[in-house]
């Protein structure tokens, strides 16, 4: 043993590591457990009627559920395509 | 009519049984008709850690099957008399249980006892979920490791969801036990701090049980831990009994022994 370590308070270790690594999955995991099984399913619904109108990609809808203790919010975020980009879909 | 309570973990190896089987002699010391049941089909171990596996005839899934009656597959403990075993099976797998046969002999024994002990099988599987799901009150285990954590964290989040007293919505009570908890480690920041572990997981605290070498030599004899006067996880169990009855005991952190300043100068250890 040197005698420095006599001195020494004890090094940060990876404890610190682990609780904040657990942290920030464990809030992710929690979020992703409490949304409905429905979730999936109204995205691919709202993804076809918005195709109806304009051409769109999966990734440009998204449907995010937050819930509080007291109302949960349904947040729907369509990204609609640039003018320049816009192309409307063969006529039926 | 028995209290059910399960101990489960999500992750394998963390203590469940020897934390049932301490958490069973328990109470039975205390005076309360108790039993407990092996959920771990196919690796049966309850038995063996009660040291009655040279008295297993008939086991649960004989009774689920109508192969033997009750009576025939309760064992009896030797040295508490409140205390009894139900051995699971150890050929068959967990399909052998049903959700209709672990609701009918729950309810059979409900009546004889004060407390039904389920342990848990690892995993989150039929076996982990119906051994939670007719819980009134859960045990949750857990060691001081990110990958334990996490899966109790799961395991909280079941039973908060997928027991029967949440389907029927009614609370369900939980309780974090953290064992093999190894103050040196902590100390060195190598392991989560009790602290850490209650913070994240959010449930409240029954106890802390030390990493102790009385552990391994009680199973060695087939002893529960908490006969073993000695040792401080028996101790730690028989505190954390006490509060599963209500009492409001202050729970043990079990710290390092501090060392003076020639200790360390001359490299001792505590
Ligand atoms: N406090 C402790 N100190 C030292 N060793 C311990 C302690 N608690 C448990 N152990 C040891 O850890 C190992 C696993 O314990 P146990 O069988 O109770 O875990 P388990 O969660 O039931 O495992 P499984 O998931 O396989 O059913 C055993 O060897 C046991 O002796
Ligand atoms: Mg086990």
């Amino acid at each position: 043993m040197s005698l420095m370590n006599l001195f020494r308070r004890s090094p940060r270790g990876t404890a610190d590591a682990a609780r904040e690594r657990l942290q920030i999955l464990l809030s992710h995991e929690r979020a992703e457990l409490n949304s409905p099984d429905f979730l999936p399913q109204l995205q691919r619904d709202i993804l076809n009627v918005i195709r109806k109108y304009v051409e769109i990609d999966d990734q440009r809808v998204q449907v995010k559920l937050d819930s509080d203790r007291n109302f949960s919010v349904l947040e729907v975020n369509i990204e609609l395509p640039s003018d320049g980009e816009r192309r409307f879909p063969p006529a039926p | 009519m028995a209290k059910v309570i399960v101990v489960t973990s999500g992750k394998g190896g963390v203590g469940k049984t020897t934390t049932s089987a301490a958490i069973a002699t328990g109470l039975a010391l205390r005076g309360f008709k108790t039993v407990i049941i092996d959920f771990d089909v196919g690796l049966r171990n309850v038995d063996l850690i009660m040291g009655c596996e040279r008295r297993v005839v008939f086991d649960f899934i004989n009774v689920i099957n109508g192969d033997a009656k009750l009576h025939q597959a309760l064992i009896k403990d030797k040295r508490v008399e409140t205390l009894s075993i139900l051995a699971t099976s150890q050929t068959r797998d967990k399909d052998a249980l049903t959700e209709e046969g672990v609701e009918r002999i729950i309810a059979e024994l409900a009546p004889l006892f004060d407390y039904i002990v389920c342990d848990s099988p690892a995993g989150i599987e039929r076996g982990a979920h119906l051994a939670m799901y007719f819980a009134d009150e859960a045990i949750v285990v857990a060691n001081a490791e990110v990958s334990s954590v996490r899966d109790a964290d799961r395991m909280i989040g079941l039973l908060t969801s997928k027991s029967r007293r949440a389907e029927q919505g009614q609370p369900m009570p939980q309780h974090l036990l953290l064992t093999r908890y190894d103050a040196e480690r902590v100390e060195r920041g190598e392991m989560l701090k009790v602290e850490d572990v209650q913070e994240i997981l959010a449930v409240p605290l029954l106890g802390v049980v030390p990493e102790c070498p009385s552990v391994l030599q009680a199973s060695n004899v087939g002893m529960p831990v908490v006969l073993d006067d000695k040792s401080p996880a028996g101790k730690a169990y028989l505190d954390a009994v006490g509060r599963i009855l209500g009492e409001e005991t202050e729970i043990v952190i079990p710290r390092v022994a501090r060392r003076g300043f020639i200790d360390r100068l001359l490299g001792r250890t505590a």
